[in-house]
């Protein structure tokens, strides 16, 4: 059973000129976990804001657990717990105060469904009595996605819960998204992050207001093969500049301790690139054959589009 | 571009909030034309410390000199030979572009005709001669944080303070974010910069990082994963942070 169906969304803002979001479709099943991957200003949050009613679509139709996100505004606000990408708290209002807020709102108790924020909430309940406004970046999305989840909603649309989050908090976080989903909840996510596409179920690449594609994370790496070296040496800058002047290349960027370059042909061979490196007068130098990963994938399909 | 000349000395830097001390007597020095990432948890005490150093708010106790200045005495002169980035806000969304550079260029000290001309050459350099007379707020959040940057080093300052300058941008505009940082410190511009994406730690010179308010390691991305015996920055977070105490 699907518990999201979008078929044909478009939205436009400033009378038309600006596409948000193109002739989109796709499904989440019920009690998915589906990943929202896409650049900034692709259009995910224009789409949450329609699934959450907040905003009205030019053309198309959308429902969320059978309801219209049109017609039955009420229902759908009911059942759905939406954290939205800017921050969403009362500044003025303790941790304490914030959380009891939104449950009150909806009819229900913090302590009716502890359980679904404990593990986040422990971790900022030391400062239950300190005002929104002064807790740290990282912190007040910890508050928002307890706020959103305290009346146990049945859909949940998290759109970039972790920026802002540290590595730690980050794998706590999506270990907690789990334990949701075996809850039957449905979870919609969108993430700057491309290491938490592994996370998902599904995802969905969006770019510039159009779907590229929906699949899991395997189906989408299999469709997108590419020639690519993980390259390192002594001194990285030089070397970032060197890689991406080097004939045979299609692109470089950074990753971390390697920079990764595709390349135009096949990488059964790297002599060409050692002599290129060393006429360059590179020491240490590092190259490995690899498999793209989603970060890889991605950037090239931005590339592409 | 690293000498050793010090531009940023630290002395059991501390500040409390009431009864909660946020920074805990730290003690770093940041050399010049160096990128220097300031790791740490959440509510580990980095922005905090990074708005004393920024002149933008006065430690309880402790010392610090930022580009030769002190934090408590000379903290206006402070604000004009450093540029910041905060992790909140960092342009005017119902601004233009133009208007953007503008009005922050200003605010550092820069003339009128300074701000027409490095305005100009800066939008030119970001190939956003079509944006220029946008509304900031229709723009996507990277290319905010380039303008962002840019603005905050318009003055050419000795130091630019950078809170999670890449936070939620995507993978694409992040790297070329980066390749702007390394433009900076090849033009002569120390770096001092948040950020909780362990693949750009790699990129800074040295790192240190905060548990509850206090700097627990401090070395090159290199050391740090041989003292810590891992094989990447993620694995000396993971291990550093859980010693955490705040928060349990
Ligand atoms: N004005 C204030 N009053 C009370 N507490 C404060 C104030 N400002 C900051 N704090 C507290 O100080 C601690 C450190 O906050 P800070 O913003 O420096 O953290 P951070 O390391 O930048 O975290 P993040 O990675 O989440 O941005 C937090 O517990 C925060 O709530
Ligand atoms: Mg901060």
């Amino acid at each position: 059973m699907s518990s999201v169906i979008i078929e044909n969304i478009t939205k436009t803002y400033e009378k038309g000129i600006v596409k948000a979001l193109d002739n989109v479709s796709f499904e989440v099943k019920s009690g998915e976990l589906f990943g929202l991957i896409g650049a900034d200003g692709a259009g995910k949050t224009t789409l949450f804001r329609i699934l959450t009613t907040l905003l009205i679509p030019d053309s198309g139709k959308a429902t969320v657990a059978g309801f219209d996100v049109i017609k039955d505004l009420k229902q759908i606000r009911q059942i759905v717990g939406y954290m939205p990408g800017k921050f969403s708290l009362y500044q003025d209002l303790s941790i304490e105060e914030n959380l009891n807020f939104f449950a009150t709102v909806f009819g229900t108790t913090v302590e009716e469904n502890f359980e679904l924020i404990r593990d986040i909430y422990v971790q900022i309940e030391p400062f239950k009595k300190r005002l929104a406004g002064k807790l740290s970046g990282g912190m007040k999305q910890k508050l928002a996605l307890c706020c959103a989840l305290i009346h146990e909603p049945k859909v949940l649309f998290l759109d970039e819960p972790t920026t802002g989050v540290d590595p730690v908090s980050r794998k706590e976080f999506w270990e907690m998204l789990g334990r949701l989903k075996e809850r039957g909840i449905t979870i919609i996510v969108s993430t700057p992050y491309m290491d938490e596409a592994k996370l998902c179920d599904r995802i969905a690449l969006i770019q510039n207001s159009k779907i590229l594609d929906v699949d899991t994370l395997e189906g989408i790496l299999t469709k997108n093969k590419q020639n690519l070296f993980a390259v390192s040496s002594d001194n990285m800058y030089q070397l970032l500049k060197d890689l991406r002047a080097y004939t045979d290349a299609v692109s470089c960027f950074a990753f971390g301790q390697h920079h990764h370059l595709q390349v135009k042909t096949p990488t059964s061979s790297d002599e060409k690139l050692r002599a290129y490196l060393a006429h360059r007068n590179h020491t240490n130098v590092s190259i490995e054959t690899i498999n793209p990963d989603i970060e890889d994938t991605f950037i090239k399909l931005m590339q592409d589009a | 571009m690293l000498n050793e000349e010090i531009v940023i000395k630290t002395n059991k830097l501390t500040k409390t909030f009431g009864d909660f001390t946020a920074v805990n007597a730290i003690s770093f020095e940041v050399k010049s034309g160096e990128i220097f990432g300031f790791l740490g948890a959440n509510g580990a005490g980095k922005t905090t410390a990074m708005r004393i150093l920024c002149g933008l708010l006065s430690p309880t106790s402790g010392e610090a000199m930022v580009a030769g200045y002190d934090v408590y005495k000379e903290n206006e002169l402070i604000k004009k030979h450093i540029g910041y980035m905060s992790q909140k806000f960092s342009l005017y969304e119902n601004l233009t572009v133009r208007e953007n550079i503008e009005f922050f260029g200003g605010i550092y000290g820069l003339s009128r005709k300074e701000l027409k001309e490095k305005g100009n050459d800066l939008i030119g350099r970001l190939g956003m001669e079509k944006e220029a007379n946008k509304l900031v707020g229709s723009l996507p959040l990277g290319w905010k944080q380039k303008i962002s940057f840019s603005t905050a080093i318009l003055h050419q300052p000795k130091i630019v303070f950078l809170d999670e300058p890449t936070g939620g941008v995507d993978p694409i505009t992040r790297r070329q974010f980066w390749d702007m940082i390394y433009e900076a410190t090849d033009a002569g511009i120390t770096i001092f910069v948040t950020t909780h994406y362990m693949d750009e730690a790699e990129y800074c010179n040295r790192v240190s990082i905060m548990v509850d308010g206090s700097i627990s390691a401090l070395d090159t991305p290199h050391q740090l994963k041989e003292q810590f015996e891992t094989d990447s920055m993620e694995g000396v977070f993971l291990k550093l942070a859980r010693q955490a105490k705040r928060g349990e």
